[in-house]
Formats: structure tokens, C-alpha cells, sequence
């Protein structure tokens, strides 16, 4: 059996320019990338044309093999979890994570249990009735990971979200993404600015600079690498903060 | 930070301000109230009561609901899509009708709703045998929602532009659709902004006058304000203005308590647009729909405002100027739309200061007292309207006929109260700013007193005071309210004669003259919003 790739770029090129990305790569299925560059780079350029926010000008996006290039984001079998607001405020926990599993909230009572069991998958048992507002930082990055985790798509997209926890909840999150999406069998395109969460969550690295890939290597001795001046500059600014 | 003597002053000073602003209010109530009681009440009138008080709340509900009927579906085809040519200068253009003389705007709707309009031309095109009527209740209708429909927009599309973009991200990755966007995220975000416009285009549409008196045709389509004006004008009925009076005064009462319960949106806030990408919306054929209403809003909320100008710079323009009844109508608008800004700023100064003074003393009742009352002060002349308020003192002044300078007070006076709530908004948040800024440095540099107001704080409140001042004059200029009542041979300002041509039926004259007193208006309020925005003391 030929195994396609979960994930996979082909000469995507999205704007001109200074401003221009242009994409190459490929993932096989429970891969965890970490994606890493100075700011500006097109990180979130990169998350945005997988997740479909945004329209390449010319190539291909492929998910398990799928040309999902011209398709809405719902259509693509994709979770994502941004830094903040990945709860919508005026909705409990409970309902934030039920339209994640129907974006009309029309949910059958196995549907229901669905979420009370992700809500305890996250160690948030009890919570369904609470309110995002009265939920601390963490907290609420564990329900979003509780709806990903719901929803069980096979491609998980994280934009810094354990950016602003704290070292220590960061770590626990990181290490609670990884279970469920072991569980999940999820792929996981992953941009950090953290080299230790790079090094600690993800097997391989995309580095990007100025809007091209400019290494997609393992993690493993990445960042004791000395051939690349981008990464120099950014590990060295890094530091420097 | 005041010096004690400083404090002693503002506070003072405030007491003086709020008697004034008290006397003013109270003194033609108190006139209405002592005339009232000397007139018989039979049924017929009771009737009549009852037809007036309903057909207001009827006009003013149905607006209402149309207003918000169309700004709702049309402010989050706005939102929907915060990036299209012409966008930030169609959401300025919903700005105008917030500042443009409610007689011209009427003569831009009957020049395109009006028989041989544009509107009727096309519905006769599509075989559609009875023309559109802007007079009547439709014609309010159309006309309060070319006023509302824009505020509307205003006030909600700020609620929506204030969502993070991580919302429509997740709604378009989890694939909610239309309805379902709005059932679970755009109309809770909208709901409470939605509701308190309602409250607020509701309390406008019931207050409303220079519309209804122009637009409403005979007995059957008659308010409260004009039925007041009607009973003093035409009939010299006191008695029936005062009940009139009464009523009206109590429905505000009542509209304004419930304004306050479901707390209204006060600012417009920022429009800025572009704000955040929606890819949770599709383009190409998607946006069609979008993209007819955006067209139909602005159409329906331009076309009135292109036709003042279009038939404005069609009239005969040199016989208008070179009438000396223009110069002096011309004269006699500025001088009272000066005083009246004049008496505006000084009374919202004295009474901003006073409040920030009794602010300074929590814990006791008196100067809670007086800092509940000059902040009061404002809204309390919203609850009495202009003409309410003219007809106290039309009567106080026993008609006013014969009289120059009492009636062109009372007129002056008027405007300054209309315009109170507006000055003491703009200049609250830059008197607060200086105070924070120079008020210790100021007392422990020993300047104080005069010195300091005139070193200090005027200077430093000087782009406020000219928003406020800017904004009362294109207030008091655009009034036909106060003017009504007190309009005569001797006494014209331009509304009044405005008026006058459109019920002699000078249409050229009539167009002309829109023209002006809206340019006029229009510009004085962009230099408000300008000298406002330079200082962060917008006046939206």
C-alpha cells in the first residue's frame, strides 16, 4: 500500500514580492512539525494557506493524498488552535466544544457525551456549565484542546498556543497535546517561537525566513547546527531577549 | 487637583449653572402646569389625545422596527466584508445624517420618494399603479429610517468589528453557516448594542418634529411636538398644548427610564474598517448578496443628499443671495447659533468643573448631590423637548407677538439647552485629561485661580471647547424646533424661511437655500469632528 502523505505543499505561492511566501513540504501521518522562524518570516502564512484562510495563487495543498487546494477550511478535516479566543465568550464550555462537533449545535445525546468525555480527557470534569471568562489562561487552552480532541480530525494545526502559559503549564500542555494526538493518530503542524518546545514536542523542524523554507530537517541536533546564518541570527535575537 | 478656594468657586459656580439650566426647565413647566388646570376636558378632546399619543407611538414603533429591520442584515453585510472599495467612505457617509438639518434631509426625500421622484418613476416603470406617498405615514417611516437606519449601522457594526479574528477563523474551520453565525456568535455580540439603538431610534422618532410637521400630511399623520405647535400656532389653544405637553414629557420620561435599564450605546465608536479578515466568508457569487445590500444602503441613505445638491446647484442662486430677507434670515441664524453655543460651552464648562469638584469629595451627600445633578443636567434636557419647551415660554411670553429680544432669547436659550448634552460629552473627558495631566503640577507651582484657568486649563480644554462651540452653532443653525413657535415677519432664520418656501411652494428657492443651510451645517460639523479627532475628543 502506497502511504500518502498527510499533509503535503507543492510549489505553493501566496503574494509578491517582499511580502511573497512560497512553500514546499511534505508529512507522513503522526508526524509532530514544529515551525519556527524570525517574526514576519510567514509562519502564519503557512498555517493559514493549510488551514484555507487564505488562497494560494498557484499550487497544490494535499491532505492525506486530497487536493483540498480550492476547498473551504470545514471541508479539509482540520482542528486548529490559535493563543487566545479559541473559545467564543458568550458560549459555556460545554456548547464551545459541542459546535465543534456540529456547527449548529444540533447534537444527539451520544453527541453530548462526546464532549463530557473530553472535557475529563482534559482533566476539566464538571466545567461543561462554566462560562470561558471564568476559566483561567490554561484552562481555557485545555477546553480548545478538548474540542480538537472531540472532533478527531486527522490534521491538527497549533498557532503558539502555549504562548503566555508560563514555562511550567506551558510544558504540561505541550506534553497533553502530544497524548491526544497519539490517541488521535492526528498530524500536528505546530508554529512556536520556543526552540525548547520545538526540541521537546516535535520530531522535525520547517524553518522559515523571508517566506521560503530554508530547512526542514529533524529536530534532533537542529539547533546545534552552525550552517545556517538565518538561524544564528534568530537563535542569537532569541538569546538576546 | 483644585485649591480649596478653587473648589469653593467650582462648586459655586455649578450650583449657579444648574439653577440656570433648572430655572429654564422648570419655569415653562411650571407655566404649562398653572395653564392646564384653567381648561375644561371633555371627551372629544380625550379622544383627540388619545389619536395624537397613538399615532406617535405607532410612527415611532414602526420606524423603529423597519430602522432596525434593515440595519441589522445590512451592518453585518458590513462587517462581512471589511475590505471593498468606497467602504470607509460609505460608513462616513451614514455619519451625515446625524448632523444634517432634519428640513433639508426632508427636501432631499421628497426631491427622490416624492410623486414625480425617482422612487415613483421607477415604480411606475415595474406597472406598479399607486404611487409611493411621502407624505403621510409612509413618508415619516422613510423618513426616520434615512435618519436611524445609518445610526443604527453606527452603533452595531462597532460590536461586531470588535471581535477577535480567531472567531471567524474557528467559525469557518468548524464550518458554521450563515444561520448558524448568527444564532451563535453575531447575534449575541449585536444584541445588546441592537437593543439599546432601538431605545435610542425609538426616543428620536417620538421627539421628532421638523420630519412630521413637513412630511405629515393633515390631522391623520400628527405627533405630540406638532400637535403642540399646531394648537399654539394656529389654534391659540393653551389648553390643549399643555396636555399635549404633559404627555409628551411623560412618554420621554418613560422611554428614557428604559433607555437606561437596557443601557444604550452612547458611542458610535471606531469604524476604522478592514479590521480583520473574514475567511469564514466566501467571495465571488457569495458575496452577491452582501454586496446588493451594502449597494441598496447606500443608495437609499445617498440619493436624498445627492438630490439636495444636484437641485441646489440648479437653483437660481443670485436672485437667493441677492435677497436681503436671506441676508438677514442669514444674520439672525448666526447671532442666535453663536449666543447659543456661547451659553452652551459656558453652562457645560461650569457644570464639567462642578461635577470633577463634588467628585473630589466621596462620602458626601451634598456634593454626591451635586455631582449626580450637573452630570443629570445633560439628559434632563433631553427629556423636555424644544417645543415643549418653547410652548412653556411661548405662553410664559403670552404669544410672543410684538416681542424681538424675549423671543430671540427664549429661541437662543433653547438651542443652548438642545445642545448641553452633546458640549458636556465632548468636554468631560478632556477636562478629567487636564486635570490628571497639570493639576498637581499647577497647585504645587501656587497657580491658581484665575491665573491657572486662564494659563492651565483653558488652553488645555481649548480644542474641546471648540468641538463643543463648532457643534452647538450647527446644532442651533439647523433648528426648526424652537423657531417654529416664535417664526414671524420680524424674526427669520434660515430654517424658518426654508420652511417658509417649501409651504409657498419656492422650490427653486426652496433648493437652493437647502443647499446652503446644509453645506453650512455639514461643514461646521466636519470641523467639529476634526478639532475633536485631532484632541481624542471626537464627537462620535
Amino acid at each position: 500500500m502506497t502511504q500518502e502523505p498527510a499533509i503535503a505543499f507543492e510549489g505553493v505561492v501566496y503574494g509578491i514580492g517582499d511580502l511573497g511566501a512560497e512553500f514546499s513540504f511534505r508529512r507522513e501521518a503522526g508526524t509532530v512539525t514544529a515551525i519556527l522562524g524570525p517574526s514576519g518570516a510567514g509562519k502564519s502564512t503557512l498555517l493559514n494557506l493549510a488551514a484555507g484562510f487564505l488562497t494560494p495563487d498557484s499550487g497544490r495543498i494535499r491532505i492525506d493524498g486530497r487536493d483540498v487546494t480550492g476547498l473551504a477550511p470545514a471541508e479539509r478535516g482540520i482542528s486548529m488552535v490559535f493563543q487566545d479566543n479559541n473559545l467564543f465568550a458568550h458560549l459555556d464550555i460545554r456548547t464551545n466544544i459541542g459546535i465543534g462537533l456540529n456547527p449548529s449545535l444540533r447534537l444527539d445525546a451520544a453527541a453530548w457525551t462526546r464532549v463530557e468525555h473530553a472535557l475529563e480527557r482534559v482533566g476539566l470534569a464538571g466545567f461543561g456549565k462554566r462560562m470561558p471568562a471564568t476559566l483561567s489562561g490554561g484552562e481555557r487552552q485545555r477546553v480548545a484542546l478538548a474540542r480538537a480532541f472531540a472532533r478527531r480530525r486527522p490534521l491538527l494545526l497549533l498557532d503558539e498556543p502555549f504562548d503566555g502559559l508560563g514555562p511550567g503549564l506551558a510544558a504540561d500542555m505541550l506534553a497533553l497535546m502530544l497524548e491526544i494526538c497519539s490517541e488521535v493518530g492526528a498530524t500536528v503542524l505546530m508554529v512556536t517561537h520556543d526552540p525548547d518546545e520545538a526540541r521537546t514536542a516535535a520530531g522535525q523542524i520547517l524553518f522559515i525566513a523571508r517566506g521560503r523554507i530554508i530547512a526542514d530537517a529533524p529536530a534532533a541536533g537542529f539547533f546545534e547546527r552552525h550552517d545556517l546564518p538565518d538561524l544564528e541570527a534568530y537563535l542569537g535575537s532569541a538569546a538576546g531577549k | 487637583m483644585l485649591t480649596r478656594a478653587e473648589h469653593r468657586t467650582s462648586r459655586l459656580a455649578g450650583i449657579a449653572a444648574l439653577l440656570c439650566v433648572g430655572l429654564a426647565l422648570a419655569a415653562p413647566l411650571a407655566v404649562l402646569l398653572s395653564h392646564g388646570g384653567g381648561t375644561g376636558f371633555n371627551s372629544s378632546q380625550g379622544s383627540y389625545l388619545l389619536r395624537i399619543t397613538r399615532f406617535t407611538l405607532l410612527q415611532a414603533g414602526l420606524s423603529t422596527l423597519l430602522s432596525l429591520l434593515f440595519a441589522v442584515p445590512l451592518t453585518r453585510a458590513l462587517a462581512r466584508r471589511p475590505v471593498f472599495p468606497g467602504r470607509r467612505w460609505l460608513i462616513s457617509l451614514f455619519a451625515v445624517p446625524l448632523g444634517l438639518p432634519p428640513l433639508v434631509a426632508a427636501l432631499g426625500l421628497i426631491e427622490i420618494w416624492g410623486r414625480n421622484g425617482i422612487a415613483n418613476k421607477g415604480l411606475s416603470v415595474l406597472g406598479v399603479e399607486t404611487p409611493f406617498s411621502i407624505y403621510g405615514l409612509s413618508g415619516i417611516l422613510v423618513a426616520h429610517v434615512f435618519f436611524n437606519l445609518p445610526l443604527a449601522v453606527r452603533l452595531i457594526l462597532p460590536a461586531l468589528e470588535r471581535l477577535p479574528p480567531e472567531y471567524w477563523k474557528t467559525a469557518a474551520n468548524l464550518g458554521m453557516g450563515g444561520l448558524s453565525l448568527f444564532r451563535l456568535v453575531e447575534w449575541p455580540a449585536i444584541r445588546r448594542s441592537a437593543t439599546g439603538a432601538a431605545g435610542l431610534v425609538f426616543m428620536l422618532c417620538a421627539t421628532s418634529f421638523t420630519l412630521v410637521l413637513v412630511l405629515g400630511g393633515g390631522p391623520a399623520a400628527t405627533t405630540l411636538e406638532v400637535a403642540i405647535y399646531q394648537a399654539l400656532r394656529f389654534d391659540f389653544d393653551p389648553g390643549r398644548a399643555v396636555l399635549l405637553s404633559l404627555i409628551q414629557v411623560g412618554l420621554t420620561l418613560v422611554v428614557m427610564l428604559a433607555l437606561k435599564l437596557i443601557s444604550a450605546p452612547t458611542e458610535a465608536g471606531d469604524t476604522k474598517g478592514g479590521a480583520s479578515n473574514r475567511p469564514d466568508v466566501g467571495g465571488g457569487i457569495h458575496a452577491v448578496p452582501d454586496a446588493m445590500l451594502i449597494g441598496l444602503g447606500g443608495v437609499f441613505v445617498g440619493a436624498p443628499m445627492a438630490a439636495v445638491l444636484v437641485s441646489g446647484l440648479s437653483a437660481d442662486m443670485s436672485r437667493l443671495l441677492g435677497d436681503a430677507l436671506f441676508w438677514r434670515a442669514a444674520m439672525t441664524s448666526l447671532l442666535i447659533g453663536l449666543a447659543a453655543a456661547s451659553l452652551s460651552v459656558l453652562l457645560a464648562s461650569l457644570l464639567v468643573r462642578a461635577r470633577y469638584s463634588a467628585g473630589a469629595r466621596p462620602g458626601s451627600a451634598l456634593m454626591g448631590l451635586l455631582a449626580g445633578l450637573s452630570s443629570a443636567a445633560g439628559s434632563l434636557t433631553l427629556l423636555v423637548p424644544p417645543v415643549v419647551l418653547g410652548a412653556g415660554w411661548f405662553l410664559t411670553l403670552g404669544g410672543g407677538t410684538g416681542q424681538l429680544l424675549a423671543p430671540l432669547a427664549v429661541i437662543t436659550l433653547v438651542n443652548a439647552l438642545m445642545a448641553l448634552p452633546f458640549v458636556m460629552r465632548v468636554m468631560e473627558p478632556a477636562h478629567q485629561g487636564t486635570m490628571e495631566r497639570n493639576g498637581r503640577l499647577a497647585v504645587s507651582l501656587g497657580l491658581v485661580g484665575l491665573n491657572r484657568l486662564w494659563q492651565i486649563d483653558m488652553p488645555a480644554m481649548l480644542p474641546a471647547l471648540a468641538t463643543g462651540f463648532v457643534f452647538a452653532v450647527a446644532l442651533s443653525l439647523g433648528d426648526l424646533g424652537a423657531i417654529a413657535l416664535f417664526g414671524s415677519d420680524r424674526i427669520v432664520t434660515l430654517p424658518w424661511l426654508l420652511y417658509q418656501k417649501l409651504g409657498s411652494y419656492r422650490t427653486s428657492d426652496a433648493a437652493g437655500l437647502a443647499l446652503l443651510l446644509g453645506g453650512l451645517t455639514m461643514g461646521l460639523m466636519i470641523l467639529a469632528d476634526r478639532l475633536g479627532n485631532r484632541n481624542g475628543s471626537g464627537l462620535r
